[in-house]
């Protein structure tokens, strides 16, 4: 790394040399600011707030036969019953557990990988850079669904490693993002002035450029979330899901293969898929409303087009 | 930089990507625990004399840095190896497979462009509209679904008038039928896992074309032409979807490099005989040759793909200086 040359210095702004403010509260000024992100923020609390609550509220126990073999919804059961017999409004709201469960914890993996991957390469540049770049690039172009039966046929079916093995699959964008931005924020001067003045590199990556890029790390792992529900809906689809624990992705599998379909069970279908649309769709809609805000890169494109009404025309020619 | 530069350094990045795409192949599969000799399917009651033998048959009693060598030599004459379970060379198994996929899974990702790019154009046309709002949130909607439980939808809604599974009418045959009848039944089998594929991937493109469309849109010689006197449909055609045409015509090459590589789900759904569900049961047979096979095969051609989006761009964008 080289530090600007002295004259440089000199005649840059004083302001130049102060770090940026923290953006602390940027994530949380636009949940509260913009409605995509507030809704889907809501949307997504109540989720975790019924996934925690699951037991309590559970009409019945998630293992019972309560009735008849794919009985249609009732008053007593307002999704109806499955294959076994057992209520899916149960199954459904137990299901959300796992579910959340594999999303949170695969998303922070993901970004665990994809951040300290991102942070690297972006700071240090050079070989470092080109090296950890061909990795992501391996792990984009991989095809996922069958690395993922690899691996969880090879590990076996449990929670812990289906996590694992989404988080160490989908960290590429993470890292890529991460890095890009970070390679900007190493050429502010107040970067540059901390490494002059003796901090090391580990002070100046977790001091300086983290609480910049953090924000926007949380954007893409919010977004990745909404992966890695998908993501275990198809480990489940296919047969490699914890053969033990109940998930959405585990109830799709079953009516599929219970042959929910040839005998018109649409309940036992349609509730856990629009359950994982729910989810993916408040992560989707907040991760983007976090990331348009907080990624400069698309913020220029956006604030192009604000200037541009071709619309207004249009009604003005029409009076 | 020049031309010949950019063009020689995505060749270089495309050749690195295929040598460490390469090894790490070899690394997943061979440092994996359990080989075709503790498969499930193919060796349940082995001996332990038989799996030994077997062992030194496959060449899988040779150090692991030796076995490197061998698979980098063999490759190097186009030779992926041998099935674990059928001893059949893997390229041969893989052939048809990844032909039966090919219409299905291309016939899926044109459906998905077509109305990704006429969803997002409208929606950026219209900006601000009903018609963008309806255009967005559709495309996020389908784009929310899980592939497989989108298929069963389509299935629990026209199983009785469409083909739910398979490739073909396996009865077909016997009535010694014509070409043409041949390929309409199996263009009706393509029809609803195709549908399902264009459906749930149109989203991403359409949201794509839309934000590329906006940008375009404020640019100064929109300004210009708006200034000329032309009609917002000549603006448009002409002069934005001109432009951003650009990364849709890459996003179509890096696209292309997908197809081949089939859908596992989809496949799954509609027991469609394609190179997913020949990988998928590659992985319970623990035959490692033939994934080692198809994973090499698609990543290749992933990789090819992005080589050929990354020189249509530098042809297309004379802003481009790599």
């Amino acid at each position: 790394m080289t530090t600007a040359p002295a004259a440089e210095l000199l005649t840059r702004d004083p302001s130049d040399f102060e770090e940026p403010r923290r953006r602390r509260h940027a994530v949380w000024s636009v949940i509260r600011t913009q409605p995509q992100a507030t809704i889907g923020a809501i949307v997504l609390l109540a989720f975790v707030v019924v996934a925690a609550l699951a037991p309590y509220i559970a009409p019945y126990d998630e293992r019972a036969k309560v009735g008849d073999v794919f009985e249609a919804p009732s008053s007593e059961h307002w999704l109806g019953l499955d294959d076994a017999g057992v209520d899916m409004l149960t199954l459904m709201l137990h299901g959300a557990r796992v579910s959340l469960i594999v999303g949170f914890a695969a998303a922070l993996v993901s970004m665990l990988i994809g951040g300290t991957i991102g942070l690297v390469a972006g700071y240090f540049g050079g070989k470092t850079d080109v090296a950890l770049m061909r990795l992501t690039d391996y792990f984009i172009v991989i095809p996922d669904i069958p690395l993922m039966l690899v691996v969880a046929a090879i590990w076996g079916r449990s929670l812990t490693n289906i996590i694992l093995i989404i988080g160490l699959i989908y960290w590429t964008t993470t890292a890529r993002v991460i890095r890009a931005q970070v390679k900007s924020v190493r050429e502010r001067v107040y970067v540059k002035r901390a490494r002059a003045l003796g901090a090391g590199h580990l002070r100046v990556l977790f001091k300086h450029v983290l609480p910049q890029v953090a924000p926007l790390l949380v954007a893409i792992t919010v977004l990745s979330i909404a992966v890695a529900i998908f993501a275990e809906t198809a480990i489940a689809f296919l047969g490699l899901g914890d053969p033990t624990l109940i998930s959405w992705g585990r109830l799709i599998e079953n009516a599929f293969s219970r042959s929910a379909i040839s005998v018109d069970a649409w309940w036992a279908v349609v509730p856990p898929g629009l359950a994982v649309v729910a989810v993916v769709l408040a992560c989707t809609m907040l991760g983007r409303a976090l990331e348009d805000s907080l990624n400069p890169r698309l913020r220029v494109g956006h604030l192009s087009v604000r200037h541009f009404r071709l619309r207004n025309l249009r009604t003005e020619e029409a009076r | 930089m020049t031309g010949a530069d950019y063009v020689l350094k995505r060749t270089l990045f495309a050749l690195m990507t295929v040598f460490v795409a390469v090894t790490l192949n070899f690394v997943l599969f061979r440092a994996a625990p359990g080989d075709a000799t503790s498969s499930l399917r193919s060796c349940r009651n082995c001996t332990p004399e038989f799996r030994e033998a077997l062992h030194r048959e496959l060449g899988l009693d040779k150090p692991k840095l030796e076995q490197y060598g061998i698979y980098l030599k063999d490759l190097a004459q186009g030779d992926l190896g041998l099935s674990f379970v059928t001893r059949q060379p893997v390229w041969d198994e893989l052939r048809q497979p990844i032909l039966n996929t090919l219409p299905m899974v291309g016939l899926g990702y044109l459906i998905a462009m077509v109305l990704g790019v006429l969803v997002g154009v409208l929606a950026a046309w219209r900006r601000g509209t009903f018609l963008d709002w309806g255009g967005v949130s559709t495309s996020l909607f389908f784009y929310s679904m899980p592939q497989q439980w989108f298929g069963l939808m389509l299935l629990i809604l026209f199983a009785g008038t469409l083909p739910a599974s398979g490739i073909a009418d396996p009865f077909i045959e016997f009535t010694d039928p014509s070409w043409w009848t041949v390929v309409l039944d199996r263009l009706e089998h393509m029809i609803l896992p195709s549908t399902t594929l264009g459906l749930v991937l149109y989203g991403q493109y359409a949201l794509i074309v839309r934000s590329s469309m906006l940008e375009a849109l404020g640019e100064d010689y929109i300004m210009t032409a708006r200034a000329k006197g032309l009609s917002s449909f000549a603006i448009v055609r002409k002069h934005a979807l001109r432009t951003s045409l650009l990364p849709i015509v890459t996003l179509a090459a890096i696209t292309l490099g997908f197809v081949i590589g089939g859908d596992i789900l989809v496949e799954a759904v509609f027991s469609y005989p394609g190179i997913g569900l020949a990988t998928y049961e590659a992985v319970f047979d623990r035959d490692y040759p033939v994934l080692q096979g198809a994973f090499l095969l698609l990543t290749l051609s992933v990789i090819v793909a992005n080589f050929v989006a990354d020189l249509l761009y530098f042809k297309f964008d004379p802003r481009i200086t790599g």
